[in-house]
């Protein structure tokens, strides 16, 4: 056989957001602004044509998200496709339009795992944020059915502003709930996030109180529950490694069978993205422009080519370069070495000042 | 969080195993993440079902490498102390 370059490490992970419609209206969704109607969504042909070809280029996890993907009445058949080719199952959803039959269904189908959103520790405040009313006592119902089910239950809880200081009540809800983990989010300032900054970012106070709750309560819960903290970027002074480096360890596939390297990706202007239908997908993760522009080291510029952390982080997230600098090449402003750092921080801090504005709700225009 | 010898370690709701053929490596299957597996890590993983003493683990793979007691013992130990800390196994 002859020599043949070394080829691109497969995928761990797919992101199936099978529909961008949802019952909620989170003002942070990590939705695009223009999102997808339903009759752009693709069919169940489509979505097994996908997990067939991720399970032979070595993907092992397939995460089904939305938009609700609890909407799509063909969720129980993609779940059982993907186990029958020996994917793992996630399902990250809003829960308010689960019942014990609907979910009875995914866990017969070889679910392994549901990620319960909740937007604070109470009705009041929870059903404001997600706009719904009603939604957090269904929600506090559905977690209890998860369990009940022998599923593992992740609580996920976005943190903000106008939550914040609710967290200690969060913390002991998901105890209650017997959370297996509670995934604490910081606001990732995308999107419709982006859009309400100043109805979200947190004071430098109120996040430094939220880390030293966390550290705490970290310490006397020990294993019975994994914490998982995301700080906010704004607030940080190294970058994350977004998405385990771009390209690298999980692609997205989008409502209309786009495929982006993160659900963001879309910001960034003048990306090429191939639908998962027209090319193989084992070669538009090899191949395709989108992939291959912010793929490893080679793109970078300085700071970051000369950095000894930049295999650690791959220069952190390219929409956020991108929405603040204007250059998706940019070092992630989040970067203490970025030239944009201390105006990114001032920005953070103008927005927490004074009274939060009214929120922008998340909707399908 | 202790392991003792008479723990007994259970892989976590939500957790499997499995062989991923295309890394040609055992793995570990968890919610929203995935744990390569070595070969010693793999051994271990294999007699954890649930009702056997971590004890009797140690018994079982000391005689099947015939290896010291107290090197596997060691091991083994640490292997669940941190998987249970990791949320992948009770104990």
């Amino acid at each position: 056989m002859n020599q043949i370059a070394p080829r691109i490490a497969p995928p761990f992970a797919v992101m199936a957001e099978l529909t961008h419609r949802c019952p909620l209206q989170c003002p942070y969704c990590s939705n695009p602004l223009e999102m997808l109607k339903a009759r752009a969504e693709r069919d169940t042909a489509f979505w097994r044509g996908v997990i067939r070809e991720a399970a032979e280029m070595g993907v092992l996890q397939i995460h089904f998200s939305g938009g609700e993907p609890t909407l799509r009445s063909d969720l129980a058949e993609l779940i059982a496709y993907a186990t029958e080719q020996g994917l793992y199952a996630n399902l990250i959803t809003s829960a308010v339009l689960l019942n014990e039959d609907k979910l009875a269904s995914y866990a017969q189908a070889g679910l392994g795992h549901v990620q319960i959103s909740l937007q604070g520790a109470d009705a009041e405040t929870a059903d404001h944020i997600g706009h719904y009313t009603g939604a957090h006592k269904k929600k506090l119902e559905v977690a209890k059915l998860v369990t009940k089910l022998g599923l593992s239950l992740t609580i996920n809880a976005v943190v903000h502003r106008q939550n914040l200081e609710q967290l200690p009540r969060i913390i002991d809800l998901a105890l209650q709930l017997d959370a297996d983990r509670l995934e604490i989010a910081h606001v990732q300032y995308h999107g419709w996030a982006f859009a309400n900054r100043a109805a979200l970012m947190p004071t430098r106070a109120q996040f430094e109180a939220a880390n030293a709750l966390v550290d705490a309560r970290r310490e006397d819960i020990g294993a019975r529950m994994q914490i998982d903290y995301v700080v906010p970027d704004y607030y940080a002074d190294l970058p994350k490694t977004c998405m385990g480096g771009w390209g690298q360890k999980m692609l997205n596939i989008a409502p209309d069978g786009r495929v982006l390297p993160c659900h963001a990706a879309e910001t960034i202007p003048g990306l090429v993205f191939s639908r998962a239908d027209e090319l193989p997908l084992s070669e538009i993760w090899e191949g395709g422009h989108a992939f291959n522009k912010f793929r490893g080291t080679s793109w970078m510029q300085e700071p970051c080519s000369s950095c000894a952390l930049k295999e650690v982080d791959w220069g952190g997230c390219r929409c956020q370069a991108m929405a603040i600098t204007g250059d998706a090449a940019a070092t992630d402003p989040v970067c203490s070495r970025s030239p944009r750092h201390d105006a990114m921080n001032a920005m953070a801090a103008a927005e927490a000042q004074g009274a939060p504005h009214e929120f922008k709700w998340r909707r399908i225009l | 969080m202790r392991v003792t010898p008479d723990s007994v370690p259970r892989l976590r709701r939500g957790v499997r195993r499995q062989f991923d053929k295309t890394r040609d490596t055992a793995v570990l299957m968890a919610p929203e993440r995935v744990i390569v597996l070595d070969d010693i890590a793999d051994a271990i993983i294999m007699e954890c079902d649930g009702h056997r003493s971590v004890a009797e683990i140690v018994t079982v793979l000391a005689a099947r490498y015939q290896a010291p007691e107290d090197e596997i013992s060691s091991d083994v130990t640490e292997f669940f102390e941190d998987l249970a800390q990791a949320a992948l196994v009770t104990l």
